[in-house]
């Protein structure tokens, strides 16, 4: 019964999509003001009915409704309540049916903070979003329903693949879907700006907390896929350039060039068409993406479902919108005259630049990922495109952009003179020649990588407390706390690239390994460490059987701490997994992974000394925290604040 | 989904075990980590997307023995790289050698770069010949309604 309530919720959603993209359309079209306004109660009731239908689904997880076709396929009742939650978008349906949750969301934000937009771009905007939801609607309701029943309902289900059962991997769709999705409104506002044949700063205003959000959405979620990857695949590695990362670094990569071109629109009325070319390019990226996740394609590790037909269907929608948006660019983008008047060196030309740098190498991503389906069909050849090609020809343009951003941060807008705006950063880099020789110094056979690398992350990091500390000038502390919030966003985000950058090229370069069998009570030495394995025993979990060891680690003879790594075997899907044991440090991770028994004695055991290894999350963490602080500046604070200013109303502030 | 999963299954069950085994370990380091530069750049032929250093693949348990094997016995990376193409075809080289139609792979991003150079520089150029356009003032109505934000912001 629930789930045909959340069936029928569905379908009424699809019904008041099909309403909210076309009446408003038409009512901004005819000046009707009431046929506009309908857009708002709407895209509220879409999420309404939405909502409904996900929690009806939520429940049959919970309470293990075998007699629902996807939850016998992807539950257990022994399986963890977290994971019985999770579950619900750890399969296919499961998941279209939060990403048009989170598309509804999306929706009815834009409906309810919209209310200093003029009226007829509202209804554009939402009448946009409404099409994008009636096509995902129909494409859940006609090829993946969720709410199947089955006709004799089995006692329990199949459980759900084990290394989904993870709470670092539970989290990583709904905050990569809250990204990708949160691109559909920058893709909304494109549309209708063309549509209305008007962009200004006004529009890039309203566009920029919007991909803003997204952006940061979307690198928690690439940062959480990144941790699962590092701490569950058993020896470490953090991106492997497999096509379903890339098709969530490719609109990552995408609206951090939106996001950044926004601010020439907001500032200086120019690279308007450019930016409205990126919005749309970055929805239709994120649409790829979910086509190469849900097409099979592209064969890769994550690939969900192996369909044919539903990868037409989403081939379909990615035509119809962008290839929509992009015709209707074509026609349009001549009316978007650029006003601003500036000189090739000044903030908007290195903005210009990072644009080129993060479009190129989104570009570089996209021609790596789509090669091997391109050989395949014009010569018939069978071949691979892996990291090997990545990390070469991806990152040089890292390396530039590192190299300019702090530069190009601190020009002032309009006309610059590089000699005279980098004087402030004097000081930066002389602390970053002084860390780079120092990398040097240590690095055993002088790793070229950990000196860029760690040398440009320190520059990154030192550039933006240079720019903080300019902005300051003489006045103190007071200045530096009082600093709009957006710079502040700025200096946070760029350092957190830099700390990332740092974490990666230490890593790479410093990593120390050791394989080898060892014997109950044999101690052994790795990268200045003493580890003794200490036990293997055989445990049985909630559902699933361990083999789980005890690995004393000391350094100079004085005890750190005993990891206990597994190896486990989830009996329902007949499927084993590696659970390696971590001791996390800011300057080093070590890492311990069990293998098997081995037929002379002892067992195969792995550890790892992993230098820096957390810097590559911290960062990320820090680039989403940039970009939180910079979404609560005070110009989207008062713009919101400042819609239909009521006599007596409160200070804006 | 259940599909990819019994394969998956399948392909893991027989070898419950870790990428690079103990009894692999070359005791000649340098070759050693020779083989593990080499089997980085090797696709695992049967598993989706995973190179034979990372994959618990039987297959790739062979194709390391087999790196290996042919360093020992003194060939240079390249040769051996070449014997693995020979066998399974270029589908396991994960990094396609920079000729004939791969060429283009290679040359795309750099290529794409100049060109966004140059669109970039001339958009830029043009920017500071343009003259700045007379601003038009505000209608009535705009100017209305600035007042009413300036005087909600004072407040």
């Amino acid at each position: 019964m629930i789930a045909e309530l959340g069936h029928f919720a569905l379908i009424l959603a699809f019904a008041v999509s099909l309403y909210q993209m076309v009446v408003p359309m038409i009512g901004a079209a005819r000046g009707n003001r009431g046929w506009m306004d309908s857009a708002r109660p709407a895209a509220l009731a879409q999420f309404g009915l939405t909502a409904i239908s996900f929690a009806a689904l939520t429940v049959a997880f919970v309470t293990s409704d075998f007699s629902l076709k996807l939850v016998y396929e992807n539950s257990h009742t022994d399986k963890p309540m977290l994971y019985k939650v999770t579950g619900v978008w750890g399969n296919h349906e499961g998941s279209l049916l939060l990403w048009v949750m989170i598309l509804a969301l999306f929706g009815a934000a834009a409906a309810a903070f919209s209310g200093n937009l003029p009226p007829s771009l509202r209804a554009r905007v939402l009448a946009v979003q409404a099409a994008i939801g009636a096509a995902f609607y129909a494409f859940i309701i006609f090829t993946s329903n969720p709410f199947l029943r089955l006709g004799n309902p089995p006692f329990n289900g199949r459980d759900l693949n084990p290394l989904l059962q993870d709470p670092g991997l539970a989290f990583h769709p709904p905050f990569l879907y809250l990204g990708y999705v949160g691109l559909s409104v920058s893709f909304s506002f494109a549309v209708a700006a063309l549509i209305e044949g008007r962009v200004d700063a006004a529009w890039a205003r309203w566009v920029r907390p919007w991909t803003l959000a997204a952006w940061l959405f979307l690198t928690i979620g690439i940062a959480l896929g990144s941790w699962w990857a590092y701490y569950e695949l058993g020896w470490g590695g953090f991106w492997f350039w497999d096509p379903v990362e890339n098709a969530s670094f490719m609109p990552w990569l995408l609206a951090a060039a939106l996001l950044h071109s926004a601010i020439v629109v907001e500032k200086r009325e120019a690279l308007k068409s450019w930016t409205i070319l990126l919005a749309i390019m970055a929805f239709g990226f994120s649409l790829i993406g979910t086509f190469i996740v849900r097409s099979g394609v592209i064969t890769s590790v994550h690939s969900f479902a192996n369909d044919p037909e539903r990868g037409v269907f989403i081939l379909g929608i990615l035509a119809v919108f962008v290839g929509g948006a992009l015709t209707l660019f074509a026609a349009r983008a001549g009316a978007m005259a650029a006003k601003g008047v500036f000189s090739p060196v000044s903030r908007e030309g290195a903005l210009v630049l990072n644009n080129i740098l993060l479009a190129v190498s989104a570009f570089v991503v996209f021609i790596g990922t789509i090669w091997p389906l391109v050989a395949e069909f014009f010569w018939d050849r069978k071949l691979s495109v892996g990291a090997p090609f990545f990390n070469q020809a991806f990152t040089p343009f890292m390396i530039v952009l590192a190299l300019v951003l702090p530069v190009g941060a601190i020009l002032p807008w309009k006309r610059a003179q590089v000699s005279r705006a980098i004087r402030p950063l004097r000081g930066a880099l002389a602390v970053t020649l002084a860390i780079a020789l120092l990398i040097w110094a240590v690095s055993s056979g002088h790793s070229a990588i950990a000196v860029i690398g760690a040398g440009l992350g320190s520059w990154l990091i030192a550039g933006s407390v240079a720019e903080l500390v300019h902005r300051t000038g003489k006045s103190g502390l007071s200045r530096l706390l009082r600093l709009p919030r957006a710079d502040w966003g700025k200096a946070v985000a760029h350092s957190g690239l830099g700390i990332t950058f740092i974490g990666v090229s230490l890593l790479t370069a410093w990593q120390v390994e050791d394989i080898r069998v060892a014997r109950i009570g044999e101690s052994y030495e790795v990268g200045g460490y003493q580890m003794t394995l200490q036990s293997v025993d055989q445990i049985k979990g909630p559902n699933y059987f361990s083999t789980m060891a005890a690995i004393a680690i000391a350094k100079d003879g004085r005890e750190i701490t005993t990891l206990h790594p597994e190896k486990r075997v989830y009996p329902v899907q007949a499927m084993p997994t590696t659970e390696a044991a971590i001791e996390t440090g800011i300057f080093r991770d070590i890492y311990v992974v069990i293998g098997d028994a081995q037929a002379g004695g002892g067992w195969a055991v792995r550890a790892y000394v992993k230098p820096f290894a957390n810097w590559i999350w911290l960062g990320s963490i820090l680039m989403a925290l940039g970009g939180l602080i910079s979404l609560s500046d005070r110009r989207y604070r008062v713009a919101a604040g400042a819609r239909k200013a009521p006599v007596n109303a409160v200070p804006a502030e | 989904m259940r599909r990819v999963l019994a394969i998956l299954a399948l392909a893991l069950l027989p070898t419950l075990s870790l990428a690079v085994q103990p009894d692999e370990v070359l005791p000649d380091a340098a070759l050693e980590a020779r083989a593990r530069e080499i089997s980085q750049k090797l696709r695992c032929p049967v598993c989706q997307g995973e190179n034979i250093d990372e994959s618990n693949a039987p297959i790739s348990r062979d194709l390391r023995l087999y790196v290996r094997e042919r360093l020992v016995a003194g060939d240079s990376n390249p040769q051996v790289i070449e014997a693995v193409t020979d066998r399974f075809g270029e589908f396991v080289l994960f990094e396609p050698p920079a000729r004939g139609a791969n060429l283009l792979l290679w040359l795309a991003g750099p290529l794409m770069a100049l060109l966004a150079l140059l669109v970039g520089w001339r958009f830029l150029r043009a920017r500071e010949r343009a003259e700045t356009a007379p601003l038009a003032p505000l209608s009535d109505q705009e100017r209305a309604r600035l007042k009413a934000i300036m005087g909600d912001v004072r407040e």
